[in-house]
């Protein structure tokens, strides 16, 4: 192998490893966008659920040294907020999107009040296994250096997918999502669905962030949010609302991150701007593509269509 | 839409004016009613105005293990003293959010002398500022002060950093085994070049077959960002890491878990990487923010531009980590003296850039406090990278 095969073969694999890494907060944010979208409302501060859990997971790992209990206490703060924003939205005349982001901004504020003590010190992180032990290359090793968090997502992807196809109550979330007039009808209390949908989707949004301080990158700062609590939202529309492409969209959001830097390292260094903001113009061109004043989106739940 | 845009700016400006409109009228009540008081009391407003009265701002939080650390432990050092008032705000951007606090310091705390210490506070938030305030002293960490263009209240501090750095190159020329570094940077400006070029020709001159990757991030603080170059070079042999983001908290502990060398910067990283922490270049504000105080007591003009490097007692090294070699130690230890005597010239030609363009030709050299050293804009034979977007 010359050195340049080494190079690209280094790329294809800090991408395919990028995907995974960087991927699994939007996984896990959508996966909680699409069930809380798919009883009918929208909530925009997954965001602050997000930098909420990144902040309480850290913290927590800190003063209890268990990392786990910060990904649990990270998922509370998610049912909290969760708790938060359907208590609101089932008022009369509240706005969903508003109240979404009313909470996100308090949530990122919130989590850098109380996070100042956790800066600099350094907490146990989450533990990862190595899928590639079997290789003598510290390349791949590293790359399928996984966490169990992504492989808890990758089972509740199908898991959701199967939820809402099969399950009863899977049945029942997109019945109030689809029509809320036929899920009165049926004797639905629709405010508890919504509110159990919404508190859920919190608490995965909450995981999602304990991923990105407890593991990558693995520490806690005001900074550590680029905004994927947002994108994981414009990531639900891309997926048509379906677990199963939230999961698949999630990895093209994260190997595109990847892309930039992993370009840089075997010096292809132009453009760099450009593929630096790879994700963020993918969100744009994606909200493009889907969004339509005339039609509605392919598999958008029905309640969401009609305000 | 563009017009409302600009229209919302606008009105942003006017009200920021009229806000410091309303806070000098403030401070004029203020001021009257301290004198008012200083004379019932028979206090002198001479000794009143004894205290030194100073403020700081940083762009990031106090305690990140990076730049505005080391700027808050220089504020904690001035702040010890009993004749100091010291107040600060961290999580400044550099909008028009630092001119409020600017303005709040100044009216609300009384400060006299304003040390703004991001890159971005200068252009055009300082310079507008300085002139409402004639009286107060505004000095931005950097190397942007000009004496023809800029306000006379207005000034620069800054350290060589880039000598520790080039120590540090000594150091990782010696520790690399794959002779591959790597420098995870946020934006291509001069300063932060002059660190990469510095680092690279201090590896070279141990072992002249080595290269330095760069990776621009693109931002001062995108920690996702800095773990995935990290990575990416680690991935591509890469042995020793440094970088120059706001907090090398990631990229430290990053190396440090794929089992490579790392090199500090702004504060002293040993603690994130026990085994691989090689040593760092640190910033050493204590000593400014002092002298500056030490200035204003005893009634000494202050400089528009201070400057300084291992030799002024401005910029220091990280201790060296577990890992460093006697031999590395010991040629490390040889070239910071040589820039504690002021005899190391780093920039001597000839000297090529990355292109193969001859930038210094031979027989020309450029000593440390060269001003055209402060304007670089190219990358250095050995560097794999470009400043170009």
């Amino acid at each position: 192998m010359n050195g340049e095969d080494v190079g690209l073969f280094g790329i294809l694999i800090a991408v395919l490893g990028g995907a995974v890494r960087v991927g699994t907060p939007f996984l896990f944010v959508s996966l909680g966008e699409c069930l809380t979208e798919k009883s009918g409302r929208i909530n925009l501060g997954l965001e602050g659920n997000l930098v909420m859990g990144a902040m309480a997971g850290y913290g927590i790992s800190y003063l209890s040294g268990s990392p786990w209990l910060g990904v649990l206490v990270a998922g509370l703060c998610g049912i909290g907020f969760g708790f938060i924003h359907a208590m609101l939205c089932q008022q009369k005349g509240v706005n969903d999107i508003a109240v979404g982001i009313a909470l996100m901004i308090f949530g990122t504020g919130l989590a850098f009040f109380i996070g100042k003590p956790f800066i600099q010190p350094v907490a146990p992180r989450l533990p990862s296994i190595g899928f590639g032990d079997w290789s003598d290359s510290p390349v791949v090793r590293a790359a399928l250096e996984i966490n169990v968090l992504f492989l808890l997502g990758l089972l509740l992807a199908p898991a959701m997918w199967w939820f809402f196809r099969n399950a009863r109550w899977g049945l029942i979330v997109r019945t109030v999502g689809e029509s809320a007039d036929a899920a009165l009808a049926m004797g639905i209390n629709i405010n508890r669905v919504r509110m159990l949908s919404t508190m859920a989707g919190g608490f995965l949004a909450g995981v999602g962030g304990s991923f990105l301080s407890l593991y990558y990158p693995g520490s806690w700062n005001e900074g550590l949010s680029s905004g994927q609590g947002l994108m994981a939202v414009a990531l639900v529309i891309f997926a048509r609302w379906n677990p199963l492409n939230c999961l698949y969209a999630s990895l093209l959001f994260g190997g595109a991150a990847a892309l930039g830097p992993a370009l840089q390292s075997v010096g292809i260094t132009w453009g760099y701007y450009l593929f630096n903001a790879a994700p963020y113009i993918l969100t744009l061109a994606i909200m493009i593509a889907t969004s339509s004043s005339r039609r509605r989106v392919a598999g958008m739940p029905g309640e969401l269509v009609s305000r | 839409m563009s017009k409302d845009i600009t229209d919302k700016n606008v009105n942003a400006t006017i009200d920021a004016n009229f806000d410091g409109k309303r806070r000098q009228v403030l401070k004029g009540i203020a001021a009257a009613g301290i004198t008012g008081l200083a004379a019932s009391y028979g206090m002198s407003p001479a000794f009143a105005a004894k205290k030194v009265n100073m403020g700081f701002i940083y762009v990031g939080p106090r305690d990140d293990y990076g730049y505005n650390q080391a700027h808050y432990e220089g504020k904690t050092a001035v702040a010890a003293m009993d004749w100091v008032k010291a107040v600060d705000e961290e999580n400044v951007p550099e909008t028009i959010e630092v001119v409020k606090t600017m303005e709040s310091m100044i009216n609300l705390d009384g400060t006299q002398i304003l040390f703004p210490t991001s890159f971005g506070y200068f252009d055009p938030h300082i310079l507008k500022t300085a002139p409402k305030y004639p009286d107060v002293m505004f000095l931005h960490c950097g190397g942007l002060w000009d004496a023809n263009k800029h306000p006379k209240n207005v000034g620069s501090y800054f350290g060589y950093i880039d000598e520790p750095v080039y120590v540090s190159g000594i150091v990782a020329g010696h520790m690399s085994k794959t002779g591959k570094l790597g420098y995870i940077a946020a934006i291509p400006i001069p300063q932060v070049l002059r660190n990469i070029n510095n680092f690279t020709m201090a590896a070279r001159s141990v072992n002249p077959d080595i290269t330095t990757t760069v990776i621009f991030t693109g931002g001062w603080a995108n920690p996702v960002k800095e773990a995935e170059a990290a990575n990416a070079m680690v991935d591509q042999g890469i042995d020793v890491l440094t970088c120059h983001v706001d907090s090398p908290k990631v990229v430290v502990e990053t190396a440090e878990k794929r089992g490579v060398y790392s090199c500090g910067y702004h504060a002293n990283q040993m603690t994130l990487a026990p085994k691989g922490f090689l040593t760092g270049a640190e910033w050493n504000w204590s000593k400014v923010y002092t002298d500056y105080a030490e200035m204003i007591k005893t009634g000494k003009p202050i400089p528009n531009l201070v400057r300084g490097g291992f030799k002024e007692g401005i910029v220091k090294s990280s201790p060296y980590g577990p890992a460093v070699s006697e031999k590395a130690k010991k040629h490390a230890d040889e070239v910071r003296g040589k820039f504690t005597e002021g005899s190391m010239v780093v920039y001597k030609g000839p000297i090529k850039d990355n292109a193969g363009k001859t930038v210094i030709p031979a027989g020309k050299q450029y000593t440390q406090t060269d001003i055209w050293l402060e304007s670089m804009d190219w990358m250095v034979e050995g560097v794999i990278g470009t400043t170009k977007s």
